[in-house]
């Protein structure tokens, strides 16, 4: 019996290749075939289940439930956008609403030597530069929603920087996510293509807007080329019955520096799974993330440092902050080739449980197959300490904000990596409004 | 200022305080000695209202309130302060901003204006030059990686910002080299006037030849078993504690 058939009551699965099978895959001929072999890999998974040795701790019954239409374009988001948090930084943005560009919404002020397009138009105008990119970055053949969001996506993000191209200030995509008359699959797909010694900040928002729950299944992929310098950073504040299952994939070249943060600040199940592949000598990887999780939330941070060459650092540090009945995991796993030799890896996930009741799954996995290699990892999971609280209540502090400022200041280490000013005091101000007695904590830093 | 009546506390089950008696009037200095163990500790943290004790017996009336029916905080911003024998390191809380929350809470409580960045900023200038307080300790996380010495000396720089009614320093000595003894002390008797009170927990004559205490008590097994001036203290460096296992202390009450 394989796999489809024993999966077969799921609603959504069942929805989807439907959907699949009638809908007549968009684009060019190679993107048809590459959206038919995607239809057929997801039909031939399945959706996972807690058998898969990387969704182990995730539960995604509630999810295969819910019966989600993929979505249509939607006109508009029904509220001003910028009385979302996370919704503003600097001139450059690129709107999406549930996964459709938006150009109305949309502001660009470019300097030369970077494109930035909606993956639609740049189908239309250049598919043929697509070709040997588009998805073939992102494969990751095991996982179900990277294939269906191959196989289904319409539209999402193309950013092109030429050879040596310094862009100063951070390209910004909103996605603004709303299922207004019923469940929704929203895909996202975000294409950055960054040339030799370029260097250039990109920051994805998503944010999810009250309504039915939905599913955002994004896929981005990064190539930075020889020297290139990329800082990427995804904030996601989906709605509180969403769910939100994304793959990150880079590939850099010699010397080249990547660096990604996740922030995951709410949604009812989250996956993040994030990979990097060093793929030439020199580099330097560094995954970042902080995920605050209350309700009875829950998410998975999922990633793969992949050494394939020799000479390469990677650093990765996660923390998490669970409230409630939240839950979380973490999962990293290091790869070193046979001929990564000299590689310099060092991984932290650090965890703060503020009730009984939360939950983390934490576990380092190395794979190491070079013999001269420099890797460590750490893992700590723990409360706020007694004895710190008392200290600041006996200086007048009261106690919500003191527990407040503990927290914070366990927030900081991951805020403090985000180099995006911009971002960064949102990030702050965020914090500042959701932390009990948040304005005696922003007096305190 | 302060008055405590028949005090008797117990943690984890024991009973580590036995019935403590102790009054301090304003602008006193009383100095509490004993050996290690005592109960010295117990009865500074149960002042600065530390949950894991349980008071089984007695009262603390401070500036005519009931001092147990109060918070931690409440108690700061009522002008009760804990100098702790070991301060705790508090990482990615700096030591400086974190200061100005608390002086403005205190503040508040007091119906003061609060201060901004620029005043407190010259406030702290001062403080910290009154302790000769490197700069560095300002502005690193709490304590984090500060020094037993540079610890002391921060919770006297956390007194002198806040300025407490009631000042209590749980051996704050211990650690200190001499030089830094004499900083230390000079910072505390900058605070003294005559509404000020302080109770200095110490096993040493030593900063009580610069804190020149009114009275000072000796802790045995959780009660105050002798009390008399300053001159107890030097006669206590002679003697050490040996006299108080053979047989019976004299006990003499507290009196003023
Ligand atoms: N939280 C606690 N739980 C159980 N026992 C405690 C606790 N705190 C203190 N004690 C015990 O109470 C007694 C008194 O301790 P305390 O710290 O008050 O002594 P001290 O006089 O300050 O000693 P030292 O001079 O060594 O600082 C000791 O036997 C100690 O082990
Ligand atoms: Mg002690």
């Amino acid at each position: 019996m394989t796999r489809a058939v024993m999966e077969k009551k799921d609603d959504l699965f069942e929805a989807m290749v439907e959907f699949g099978r009638s809908a007549e895959l968009s684009g060019p001929t190679w993107l048809k075939e590459r959206r038919a072999a995607a239809l057929k890999r997801f039909e031939d998974l399945g959706l996972p289940t807690k058998r898969d040795e990387s969704w182990r701790f995730t539960d995604t019954k509630v999810l295969k439930r819910t019966p989600f239409v993929p979505a249509v374009a939607d006109a508009s988001p029904g509220v001003d956008l910028s009385d979302l948090s996370f919704s503003t930084f600097g001139e450059d943005r690129l709107v999406f609403l549930n996964g459709h560009f938006a150009e109305e919404l949309s502001s660009k002020n470019l300097p030369k030597g970077i494109r930035v397009r909606s993956l639609a138009t740049a189908l239309q105008q250049d598919a043929d530069g697509l070709e040997p990119i588009l998805g073939r970055y992102a494969t990751s053949e095991h996982e179900a929603f990277n294939s269906l969001n191959l196989a289904l996506f319409q539209d999402g993000a193309v950013i092109e920087v030429d050879p040596g191209c310094v862009v100063e200030s951070p390209i910004h995509l909103l996605f603004v996510n709303r299922a207004a008359d019923g469940p929704l699959l929203i895909n996202t797909r975000v294409l950055a293509v960054c040339g030799d010694n370029s260097q250039v900040s990109l920051v994805e928002s998503h944010l999810g807007l009250p309504g039915h729950p939905y599913l955002s299944n994004g896929v981005t992929e990064v190539l930075a080329g020889d020297n290139a310098v990329v800082d990427h950073y995804k904030v996601q504040q989906e709605n509180s019955d969403a769910f939100h299952i994304a793959t990150f994939q880079s590939h850099q070249g010699r010397n080249a520096n990547v660096r990604t943060m996740t922030v995951t600040l709410s949604g009812a199940v989250v996956r993040n799974e994030t990979n990097a592949v060093l793929g030439g000598e020199g580099g330097w990887a560094e995954l970042n993330g902080l995920f605050l999780v209350g309700e009875d939330h829950h998410v998975d941070n999922f990633t793969r440092i992949e050494h394939a060459k020799p000479h390469c650092d990677s650093r990765e540090v996660y923390r998490g902050i669970l409230s409630e009945q939240g839950s979380g995991v973490f999962r990293g796993r290091i790869v070193v080739a046979k001929d990564a030799q000299k590689t310099d890896s060092k991984q932290t996930n650090n965890n703060l449980l503020l009730s009984d009741e939360a939950l983390i799954n934490t576990k380092p996995q190395l794979e190491i197959y070079a013999d001269d290699v420099k890797c460590t990892h750490g893992a700590t999971i723990g409360q706020l300490e007694k004895e710190a609280i008392f200290y600041l209540r006996s200086r007048g502090i009261s106690e919500s904000a003191a527990r407040s400022m503990l927290i914070y200041a366990f927030a900081t280490d991951v805020v403090g990596r985000i180099k995006v000013e911009s971002l960064r005091e949102e990030l702050d101000r965020y914090l500042f409004s959701w932390l009990p007695k948040g304005e005696v904590v922003r007096e305190a830093f | 200022m302060l008055e405590i009546k028949n005090l008797h506390v117990r943690a984890e089950g024991k009973e580590i305080l036995k019935g403590i008696d102790l009054k301090v009037a304003p602008g006193e200095v009383h100095s509490i000695m004993g050996p290690n163990g005592s109960g010295k500790s117990t009865l500074a943290n149960v002042l600065a209202g530390r949950e894991d004790f349980e008071v089984t017996q007695g009262e603390i009336i401070y500036r005519d309130q009931d001092l147990l029916d109060m918070d931690p905080e409440e108690r700061a911003r009522e002008g009760v302060f804990l100098a702790f024998q070991y301060p705790v390191e508090i990482p990615g809380v700096s030591n400086t901003y974190f200061l100005r929350a608390a002086l403005n809470a205190v503040r508040k409580h007091r119906g003061e204006k609060e201060v901004d960045a620029m005043e407190f900023l010259k406030l702290v200038r001062e403080k910290a030059k009154l302790l000769k307080m490197d700069q560095s300790l300002l502005s690193r996380p709490v304590n984090e990686g500060f020094s037993g010495g540079e610890k002391k000396r921060n919770e006297i720089f956390h007194m002198a910002v806040l300025e407490p009614a009631l000042g209590i320093l749980d051996e704050t000595d211990s650690g200190l080299d001499i030089d830094a003894l004499k900083i230390v002390a000079d910072g505390v008797n900058a605070l003294r006037n005559k509404d000020r009170s302080f109770v200095v927990v110490t096993h040493y004559q030593r900063l009580l030849d610069y804190i020149v205490p009114d009275f000072v008590h000796v802790l045995y097994e959780g009660k105050i078993v002798k009390s008399g001036d300053k001159d107890l203290a030097r006669e206590l460096e002679k003697t050490g504690y040996s006299w108080l296992q053979n047989g019976k202390p004299e006990i003499q009450p507290v009196g003023q």
